[in-house]
């Protein structure tokens, strides 16, 4: 089958600093994969890429066969590609139903109109709801979102990217900041999405129990370069990512 | 149209270029070092004005000593407007909002200051003796005192250029892609910065008031005048951009300088237009190499 | 958000539209009513322009350019054609109104912020000056005096009334703008434009569309205006006319869709009481202005919401 998302030497310079150094992978389409890296590898920047953010200086991406490289962020996200943020960026003062029925919105195409918005209105609710049962936060529909707990508002920013319907979902650092417990929920939460909503789902995390519980390949980048690539198990054998990650903990 | 008519309107339009440059410079300053739009620089100006028509006029002092006290008078008014009012907003969400609409405030409390203290009536300022007559430049006669505007228009350049690039807080200065927050970072103290760039930016747009009024008579509500003035200018030279605000205000005067003699009635629409052209085709300014920030 | 809190919002304004309704069959006299008129223009012309800042974090310093557009095209049909042609000429200014908006709007709102709103200013008074020195076609600082609208609506009473109906079904749809998808989006903008991007939607075309609309309601305003004043002057175009409607939205609070038109009748009501004693009502505005800005930033609208729902509470943290 073919890879949901190719990346082809993939290039970008900031003044005199490399950060994405000749990067290329292939991504099959339904997967769950990991990126991983110490801090300042390029983990963010490539995703910054990929969706549209930054422009690459050199090199080509593919998304569902055909090059996005250098296409607006808007183009590439209305081709399906979704995205949660390290920073939370959600919109407070909406509530949180609002925050995801504006992305159901927008997917169906609407939301810029001011007549045509209103008639698919109740689409976009229910889509929204059933989002926000899916990751457990229906009851708090009606609060605004900046009344949520830090770790709730992750999950937020989450189903917001859900509500485009993305083939692709793309998420930077989803248990950052958060308890052990919530760890895990978020990660079994991460898990049950991959599966009910039929997604391909890369993510870039430091916590490795999340990496290793839940990816089925893990990627290292390390000075914008992509060091490793692998199962799990290969990636924690890998004698070159243990050096990388020296004084970081691994297991 | 012969040349020495043409001589003539450029040495007018450099004079009216120093004068704006003086006032456009200080609002360039302020935000390309704190990030803050002026929409009051003007005001500092007419204060300028006034007080230099107060130490001239009323208590008879030397001409040259009432353009100090315009300058210091508009300079400690800028710092205290700042520290006590505008300070109290840095960080807010939707700041720059705020912001113009405090210093929207300022205008008209400035304005009617002025107008309680020295009232409505239009007041002069005579220039200083020796140089009420006019000289011979290049061949033809012109205004003494529009000549020394020049003269101490370009001493100030010289100046500035002197701090901004061999000194620290100039070189801090020149880097307009720099905000509040990477001041800070870089170890620099923030809010005196801040009020004291308010303060020189202030002064030099009450030294410019105190300079243009005997060319022009003191009167309330010259601000807002300026303030477009001083916004075309920066427009048309990158904002936050202090090179680009003289290249700008040289551009600018050159023009009007024509424009009031050729097209009298339409002149001020005219400097509209350059404002509009550069915005259709340069919108960050003809001399920026960086965009136009948002706030 | 419950539906008790919109049913009495929704029964407040009710019976202020009673109560505007009722007001020429009291024995409210001709300046009151004048006053009243008053009131709902500048109120309508508060909630268009909050469309752009409250709305989406557009601060426009020029809506008086549209307001005086309108009011002008009033004014200058009636002077050179009289007074069958008011209604076109209203419609007239909207009209001219919605192209220029879309022009100045293409030209600026690409490089948004404090540029936007200083740009606005400059179109703003370019405009004055225009309509202030062209004396032979504007009459200049004379205005137009005189404008008597057409049949049943010269009647004092009844361009009241047409007001009230034109000022509220405005209003009316503004509000169903607002709480819209198109003004969920715009208030998105506000908070996050980076994440509306991320939604695959154009901000810049959200943007201008709103403008475009916020500035038709604005000439809609300035000629309605012309028919209760039966006056123009190009003071409407002054920059200070587009600080007075700031100052009413942020004096109501710009965070509250209503909270414009109650900062207007506010204003108004308190420059018909003190504005007329003084000379210094501008430095009393300016006093309001900074007190509202250092300390009531939600305006009084907001700040009264703000202490009513500081009884609420937070949700809790999870685990």
């Amino acid at each position: 089958m073919e890879p949901i998302l190719v990346l082809d030497k993939v290039d970008k310079s900031f003044g005199g600093l490399r950060v994405t150094a000749g990067v290329s992978f292939s991504v099959e389409a339904g997967s769950i994969s990991a990126i991983i890296g110490p801090n300042g590898a390029g983990k963010t920047t490539l995703f910054n890429q990929i969706t549209g953010y930054l422009v690459p200086d050199r090199g080509r991406i593919v998304f569902q066969g055909q090059e996005i490289t250098g296409l607006s962020t808007q183009d590439i996200v209305r081709r399906g590609m979704g995205r949660a943020f390290q920073i939370t960026s959600i919109f407070p003062e909406e509530s949180v139903l609002d925050n995801v029925r504006l992305a159901c919105l927008s997917r169906l195409g609407q939301s810029n109109n001011p007549i045509r918005g209103i008639v698919n209105f109740k689409e976009a609710t229910a889509k929204a709801y059933t989002i926000l049962e899916s990751i457990g936060l229906a009851e708090h529909s009606d609060r605004l979102a900046l009344e949520l707990s830090h770790g709730d508002q992750k999950l937020l920013d989450i189903g917001i990217a859900l509500g485009l319907e993305p083939k692709l979902l793309l998420l930077d650092e989803p248990t950052s900041g958060m308890s052990p417990e919530e760890r895990q929920l978020t990660r079994d939460l991460i898990a049950r999405l991959w599966r009910e909503f039929n997604l391909t789902l890369i993510f870039i995390e430091h916590d490795m129990d999340t990496v290793f519980g839940i990816a089925q390949t893990v990627r290292v980048l390390q000075q914008g370069r992509l060091l490793a690539e692998g199962t799990p198990d290969e990636i924690r054998n890998n004698p070159e990512v243990i050096t990388a990650y020296l004084g970081e903990d691994l297991e | 149209m012969d040349m020495s008519f043409i001589l003539v309107q450029i040495l007018s339009g450099l004079t009216m270029a120093t004068l704006l440059f003086l006032v456009a410079s200080g609002l360039t300053l302020i935000f390309g070092v704190g990030n803050v739009f002026n929409f009051a620089h003007g005001s500092f100006y007419m204060l300028g004005a006034y007080l230099a028509y107060q130490a001239a006029s009323v208590w008879h002092t030397n001409f040259w000593i009432a353009t100090i006290v315009a300058a210091l008078g508009a300079g400690v008014a800028g710092m205290l407007a700042e520290w006590l009012f505008l300070r109290r907003i840095y960080g807010r969400s939707e700041e720059g909002g705020f912001q113009i609409l405090l210093t929207y405030s300022f205008i008209l409390v400035i304005d009617d200051i002025v107008k309680l203290v020295w009232g409505t009536e239009y007041k002069s300022l005579l220039r200083p003796p020796g140089l009420t007559g006019s000289v011979q430049v290049f061949g033809v006669t012109t205004p003494t005192y529009n000549l020394a505007i020049i003269g101490i228009g370009l001493a100030v350049v010289v100046l500035a250029w002197l701090i901004l690039s061999r000194t620290r807080p100039g070189k801090v200065a020149r880097a307009s892609a720099l905000d509040r927050e990477m001041l800070s970072a870089m170890g620099v103290n923030v809010p005196l910065t801040m009020t004291l760039v308010f303060g020189i930016a202030t002064a030099l747009g009450g030294f410019a008031g105190a300079l243009a009024a005997p060319l022009r008579s003191v009167t309330p509500g010259a601000g807002i005048e300026v303030i477009i003035d001083s916004l075309i200018v920066v427009v048309i030279g990158g904002m936050g951009n202090f090179w680009g605000a003289w290249l700008g205000a040289l551009i600018l005067g050159e023009v009007m300088a024509f424009a009031v003699i050729l097209v009298p009635e339409w002149a001020v629409v005219i400097s509209y237009v350059v404002m509009v052209l550069t915005l259709i085709f340069k919108p960050e300014g003809l001399f920026a190499h960086s965009k136009v920030r948002k706030v | 958000m419950g539906s008790i809190k919109s049913y009495m919002e929704a029964a407040f304004w009710a019976l202020v539209f009673l109560a505007f309704a009722l007001l020429p069959l009291s024995k409210a006299s001709d300046y009151q009513l004048m006053l009243a008129g008053h009131i709902l223009v500048w109120g309508l012309f508060a909630v268009s322009f909050n469309m752009l800042w409250g709305g989406t974090g557009m601060l426009s310093f020029g809506q008086a350019l549209y307001y005086g557009l309108g009011a002008y095209s009033v004014g200058i049909v009636f002077k050179y054609w009289g007074d069958g042609w008011f209604l076109p000429a209203m419609a007239l200014g909207i009209l001219c109104s919605i192209v220029l908006a879309i022009l100045i709007g293409l030209l600026i709102i690409r490089v948004g912020g404090v540029f936007f709103t200083v740009m606005t200013l400059a179109f703003g008074q370019l405009a004055w000056q225009i309509t202030f020195r062209w004396y032979g076609f504007t009459g200049g600082d004379d205005g137009i005096q005189g404008i008597i609208p057409p049949g049943i609506l010269g009647n004092r009473i009844a361009y009241y009334y047409f007001t009230l109906v034109l000022v509220a079904l405005s209003i009316f749809l503004l509000r169903r703008l607002a709480v819209s998808p198109m003004g969920l989006t715009l208030r998105c903008v506000r908070q996050n434009p980076d994440r509306v991007r991320f939604l695959g939607q154009s901000v810049k075309r959200s943007q201008l569309t709103i403008y475009v609309i916020s500035s038709a309601f604005a000439a809609l305003a300035g000629g309605l205006m012309a028919g209760v004043d039966n006056s123009i002057h190009p003071n409407m175009l002054y920059w200070t006319t587009s600080g007075e409607v700031i100052l009413m939205s942020v004096l109501g609070g710009i965070g509250q869709f209503f909270g414009p038109f109650i900062g207007a009748a506010a204003l108004i009501i308190i420059e018909d009481i003190v504005g007329a004693r003084t000379e210094f009502w501008p430095l009393i505005v300016g006093i309001i202005m900074m007190v509202m800005v250092l300390l009531f930033p939600r305006g009084l609208v907001g700040e009264a919401r703000k202490l009513v729902s500081r009884f609420r509470t937070r949700v809790p943290e999870r685990g």
